[in-house]
């Protein structure tokens, strides 16, 4: 079973306006879809969307809520997006973010709470990548042994990961009447609203910068090192990269491992800088969420940083309009944008690409017919 | 007693695996990649719902659910045989897109968050005996039809032919005057009517819709069609499979013996293990995903 993972990747971008289009064309769908819905609902778009702002770039809780999801939503984008650059599809993003929070929880119970909290939170933080790492490992490893589709093992570890982690808070490692486990008391991430306290009772926290620093590695990863380069070389031409002389099933265990360890990372923003335990469904299809922002953010780091800061508006955005219109309008929007950067975009690049050359044409026909 | 009680609780569990695993056969075989078979589930039990709940017949629930199984399956339609786009991401924007917009409509249709108002479904209501009852749902018996029809029409006929044959080496049928993106079409509607209807069966089943009530079926479903290896007889051993798994899970969670978090992976596990190759290597239609 190869078929699958042989669905073409999605196209990286080469000039500026090919990676600036897309969101900006996935939006303008959105917004139709988005004013259809509304008008449905007998509510003016103008309103929603001025709620929607309101509620989220619009006073400080919900900028800080805003980042705090956007945390999340840059590990899972990142997992995907270095995945995808090696022809890989990480659909599990959503079981490996939930075991690396599981894996971090793990270690700061075991750790001594005396542990001073400059040890205890990079220990916790290797513990999660190290719990996502595992679960990404898997698939790679039927990928690169087996030719097992990548596709539908990593969906179907997510149902078995959360399973085997549900039973674990509930009947092992939890708090007798919850589903989550005992908190971490050796430390954890200290919230935004500690250094800037406007951001007082939103759940942002410095994982932010974890992320942003994974962003900033996993770019340094893909376009200056030379495993990176192998990575995407792989990517692009399998066959021409083994060729080459590339150790195509080292790198996609290796890819695996690294995608899943991004994923496990993003369980520090809920674990250790906003609740301080693991707790059943707290993914709460972030893992999902992460392949649209990897699709509109381009695969490529930075542009999953701007990418994760739209959805996570958009999610945000969703509980301040919740009160005159349901809150998943702004997840049908998500999944449009997902939908539209997928259709119309390449369309649309395909057009401009046509303009483009005809009028190249005429302009060489023009010239020469002036001289 | 037990047994047979316990054979009539599997067929009942796998009508719906049943009906969206024919349906993943069929869009497999025509070359697309079945990941949006839990949105076309969902959309056809929410069709359901509304269509029976307006209707106030259960019939109106099955035309209603064909309906939203229709409009979803334009989508995928569109967006993989128009636009071309990559048919992994479809798939999963169009199950997030139905989620969601279920949810809105929910809210929008019957101001609920959580489910729509009880529906007329079929027979039981006041029968006898509620086991055998249950099968005086139409549903059941097309669901039971579905796969050893789908294996006659792709084997036995010349759309089926013309259907593999557009599923493995497009190029080739097309050289032949096949119409390649009229029989994918055919093909992707056919799948969308059946694991639509498989959803129209639980939310007829259970006399409401429930958000998000396909509860994963729709990739079970798919995991059916990898580990039958896209041939309909082994994909519907391997439902049945899965569905006796699930009732021997029901029936164990009274016992406690095994938790019914490990009894509910053994599906996926199955899928995994059937991908590795360690029930045989399968391979799937050569052209699946490329839509070039």
């Amino acid at each position: 079973m190869r078929a699958s993972s042989e669905a073409p990747a999605p196209r990286q971008p080469s000039r500026l306006w090919e990676a600036v289009l897309p969101p900006i064309v996935a939006l303008a769908i959105a917004a139709v879809v988005g004013d259809l819905l509304i008008l449905t609902f007998g509510e003016a778009p103008a309103t929603v969307y001025a709620l929607l702002v309101k509620g989220t770039w619009g006073n400080a809780y919900g900028i800080g809520q805003v980042l705090y999801k956007t945390t999340t939503l840059t590990c899972t984008g990142l997992a995907f997006a270095l995945a995808g650059r090696a022809g890989l599809f990480n659909v599990g993003a959503e079981g490996q973010l939930a075991a690396g929070g599981f894996g971090a929880a793990v270690m700061g119970m075991l750790l001594p709470s005396a542990l001073p909290g400059v040890l205890a939170v990079p220990l916790c933080i290797a513990a999660a990548m190290a719990t996502g790492a595992l679960i990404g490992l898997l698939p790679g490893w039927l990928r690169a042994r087996f030719g097992a589709s990548e596709v539908i093992v990593t969906i179907m570890l997510n149902f078995i990961v959360l399973a085997l982690l549900n039973w674990l808070v509930s009947a092992k490692i939890h708090v007798p009447e919850t589903l989550h486990t005992p908190a971490v008391t050796a430390g954890g991430v200290p919230r935004l609203s500690q250094a800037f306290p406007v951001f007082a009772g939103s759940a942002a926290n410095f994982t932010l910068l974890a992320a942003v620093a994974a962003a900033v590695a996993a770019w340094w990863y893909l376009f200056r090192t030379r495993s990176g380069y192998e990575l995407r070389a792989v990517g692009l031409q399998p066959d021409a990269a083994e060729y080459g002389g590339v150790k195509v099933s080292r790198v996609l265990l290796v890819t695996m491992a690294l995608s899943g360890a991004l994923a496990g990372l993003g369980g520090i923003n809920f674990v250790l800088g906003y609740k301080g335990y693991y707790e059943e469904g707290f993914a709460g299809g972030a893992g999902f969420l992460g392949i649209a922002v990897a699709l509109v953010g381009r695969n490529h780091p930075f542009g999953i940083l701007g990418a994760a800061l739209l959805f996570a508006t958009l999610s945000q955005g969703g509980l301040a309009v919740n009160a005159i219109v349901p809150k998943q309008l702004t997840d049908i929007l998500t999944a449009v944008v997902i939908l539209a950067v997928a259709t119309a975009v390449p369309e649309v690049q395909q057009q401009l690409r046509k303009a483009a050359a005809g009028m190249s044409a005429a302009f060489v026909k023009k010239t020469r017919a002036g001289a | 007693m037990m047994v047979l009680a316990f054979i009539l609780q599997a067929l009942r569990i796998a009508v719906p695996y049943l009906l969206a695993a024919a349906g993943g056969v069929m869009s497999e075989r025509v070359g697309v990649i079945a990941l949006g078979l839990e949105g076309l589930m969902l959309s056809g039990a929410f069709g359901a719902a509304l269509g029976s709940y307006y209707g106030q017949t259960p019939w109106a629930g099955l035309i209603g659910a064909l309906v939203a199984g229709a409009v979803v399956t334009s989508l995928l339609a569109i967006a993989t045989l128009r636009f071309k786009a990559n048919q992994v991401v479809v798939g999963v924007a169009i199950n997030l897109i139905v989620v969601a917009a279920t949810r809105f409509f929910l809210r929008l249709v019957f101001d609920s968050a959580s489910n729509s108002p009880r529906v007329p479904g079929f027979g039981g209501e006041g029968a006898g005996n509620a086991m055998l009852a249950s099968f005086l749902n139409p549903v059941v018996w097309i669901g039971l039809a579905a796969l050893p029809l789908l294996g006659w029409v792709l084997y036995r006929t010349p759309f089926g032919l013309r259907a593999r044959a557009v599923g493995e080496k497009p190029e080739a049928a097309a050289s032949l005057g096949v119409n390649v993106m009229g029989l994918r079409l055919k093909g992707l509607y056919i799948a969308g009517a059946l694991a639509s209807l498989g959803g129209a069966y639980l939310s007829l089943d259970q006399h409401q819709f429930t958000d998000s009530m396909t509860a994963g079926r729709g990739f079970i479903a798919l995991a059916a069609v990898i580990f039958g290896r896209w041939q309909p007889t082994r994909v519907a051993v391997a439902c049945l499979l899965f569905a006796g798994a699930e009732t021997l899970q029901i029936q164990l969670q009274g016992a406690q013996l095994v938790p019914s978090q490990f009894v509910e992976m053994i599906p996926y596990v199955l899928t995994i293990v059937a991908l590795a190759g360690v029930v045989g290597r399968s391979v799937a239609p050569a052209a699946l995903g490329k839509t070039e």
